[in-house]
């Protein structure tokens, strides 16, 4: 458990924030310039806060009050950087075993070989990184980290340097490391669409402020906490895979209810996180007859938010989880929409975009 | 060399020693100075980045003289150096330090450019690996300067063996003591007859002096592809 208080000013950006950071994978979100780097360089000593208490555990790595500032190199973290930071005159592996040196003899650490499998970088060890993919890279400072015995992992926006295609490679190792390792994560991000696949635990920031926090599920259905407004607003669910149909449609099921996808990887009996945007539901006061889209959830309306534009959010709650609706003001007069209406939420499958589903932690963890 | 005198043969020999001595005693000192002046902020630093470059600006003649008034028989700081054994007045090792303060500002410059070329970010990332200050500077930052460290090492060596004028204002040109190559060329250029000497001389100045480019050269690429990681 990491715990954080820090108040710090920079110019004119003050930044005053306290949250903790239960295991998992704990994400900092919100648009650049919100003070997620400023917290995790405070969390690696690379910057000193003007006040601030921050712990893991029991160990004090910083008390402003008392004087006590652990020096980085004391502070035991592993800190995977935007740019990978990888050193560029020592081979992969002499970068893998690099925080090995220094860590204190006797401290539990992850296996070395489990972690070059885990990542997939056995073929590289013997290479220097200058001849590596952006991927490769990312994943060799990954496990550079987590090889230090680190208490606490540092990701600051990890994917931000690599385009699409490598996002899609390096994704599953951190929920890998979110799964699998036991070491809780602090990982910055900007993305809406990394927060629902990875996060645990969502702090969100904005100018220097936390909004919101809370575990993923809730502060993701509350679609105020995100940077970029109600267009970019959407739920998040877990399902199960049940069946891959002969059609080449995949049948999950959420909380009882059916979903059916276009062709989701996942074997049968597996839990995926599905992210549902709210411009792509659709919403019907009786149950539609006669439709194309596949995925019908029934609801009840736990709350309809309307701003200055023409648009409205409406939060529905479903035995499947929270689901969200993009839809004008003038559809919620029409219909009635409100609080405690019962009402069914009609998904177009295809409003399910691929690189927002993504593995969910096994529900036997929870 | 059988071609050489032995007078010339003093000289070549005299020069490599000295040159040597001067670029091996002042590495240490070079990098330690290079390193304060790219990465600290400390009062007066102006005034040491001054200090360092003198020597490149002053004429050699001036240099050679305030050494012989700090350093000489009744220099105060040579008067002290004598009490403990160590002489530099009318002395070879009075050549090597010459030779090595008139090197001392081309060896921290070459030296201080790669310290600078050092991304920072990766000794923080050492640092947040666990690695202590002292350590980050063994790991990272020296094996990232090399280069720069063997290009300074060289281009002071190839300065020291050229030294004439303030070796010969502060140990003056005693043959086998203080009679380096250039001051030899210089003798032999005073007496008729001396050409024939002078020139071997002058054709030996010119095979050191390429033989360290070359090798200066090999030993940059060869270590810059590896500090560049491929």
């Amino acid at each position: 458990m990491l715990s954080v208080a820090l108040r710090h000013r920079q110019g004119e950006f003050t930044l005053d924030v306290g949250f903790e950071a239960p295991p998992g994978i704990t994400v900092l979100f919100g648009r650049s310039g919100s003070g997620k780097t400023t917290i995790v360089n405070a969390v690696a000593g690379l910057l000193t806060p003007d006040a601030g208490r921050i712990a893991v555990g029991d160990s004090v790595l910083l008390d402003t009050e008392t004087g006590l500032r652990l020096p980085p190199h004391r502070r035991r973290l592993g800190y995977v950087f935007q740019e990978g930071r990888l050193f560029p005159h020592l081979t992969v592996r002499q970068n893998l075993f690099y925080g090995r040196l220094f860590a204190p003899r006797g401290v539990a650490a992850e296996d070395p070989d489990r972690v070059i499998e885990m990542l997939g970088i056995g073929p590289l060890l013997s290479r220097r990184p200058g001849l590596l993919s952006g991927g490769e890279k990312q994943r060799v400072a990954i496990g550079r980290a987590l090889l230090a015995a680190p208490r606490l992992i540092l990701a600051d926006e990890p994917l931000a340097a690599l385009d699409e295609a490598r996002k899609a490679e390096i994704l599953p190792y951190f929920e890998r490391l979110r799964d699998e390792v036991s070491v809780p994560i602090l990982y910055v991000s900007h993305s809406a669409a990394e927060v629902a696949r990875l996060a645990t635990t969502i702090v969100a920031l904005d100018a220097g402020r936390i909004t919101r926090q809370g575990p993923a599920g809730e502060v993701l259905s509350d679609p105020m906490v995100l940077p970029t407004g109600i267009r970019a607003a959407g739920a998040v669910i877990e399902a199960k895979v049940v069946s891959h149909h002969d059609d080449g449609i995949t049948e999950l099921e959420a909380g009882g209810v059916p979903i059916y996808l276009p062709q989701v990887p996942q074997a049968p009996g597996q839990v995926i996180r599905l992210r549902i945007a709210a411009q792509e539901v659709l919403l019907a006061r009786e149950a539609p007859r006669g439709l194309s889209a596949l995925n019908v959830i029934p609801g009840v309306i736990d709350r309809v938010r309307t701003g200055d534009g023409p648009g409205a959010l409406v939060s529905l709650r479903t035995p499947a989880g929270p689901v969200l609706a993009r839809v004008t003001r003038r559809s919620v007069e029409t219909l009635g929409l409100a609080e405690g209406v019962t009402c069914h939420a009609i998904v177009k499958s295809v409003g399910i975009a691929p690189q927002d589903v993504g593995r969910a932690r096994a529900l036997s963890s929870d | 060399m059988a071609w050489l005198g032995p007078e010339e043969w003093s000289a070549v020999a005299l020069s490599l020693r000295v040159s040597t001595w001067a670029m091996l005693v002042s590495l240490p000192l070079g990098v330690l100075t290079a390193y304060a002046l790219a990465r600290w902020r400390f009062p007066g630093k102006q005034l040491l980045n001054g200090l360092v470059h003198l020597p490149l600006i002053l004429p050699p003649v001036v240099t050679g003289y305030l050494l012989l008034l700090g350093f000489g028989t009744q220099g105060p700081i040579g008067r002290a150096l004598e009490k403990i054994g160590i002489t530099f007045a009318f002395h070879w090792t009075g050549a090597a330090l010459a030779a090595g303060i008139m090197a001392f500002p081309l060896m921290v410059r070459a030296i201080r450019l790669s310290i600078e070329a050092v991304d920072p970010r990766l000794e923080q990332a050492a640092a947040t690996l666990g690695a202590p200050k002292p350590w980050v500077f063994v790991t990272v930052t020296l094996p990232m300067i090399l280069p720069g460290i063997l290009a300074g090492a060289i281009l002071a060596f190839a300065k020291a063996m050229g030294e004439f004028g303030a070796t010969i204002t502060f140990v003056s040109n005693i043959p086998g003591q203080t009679r380096t190559i250039p001051s030899a060329i210089y003798a032999f250029l005073q007496v008729p007859g001396g050409e024939g000497p002078a020139m071997r001389l002058v054709v030996v100045s010119v095979v050191v002096a390429m033989a360290a480019l070359l090798a200066s050269e090999a030993i940059s690429t060869r270590v810059a592809r590896r500090v560049a990681g491929t």
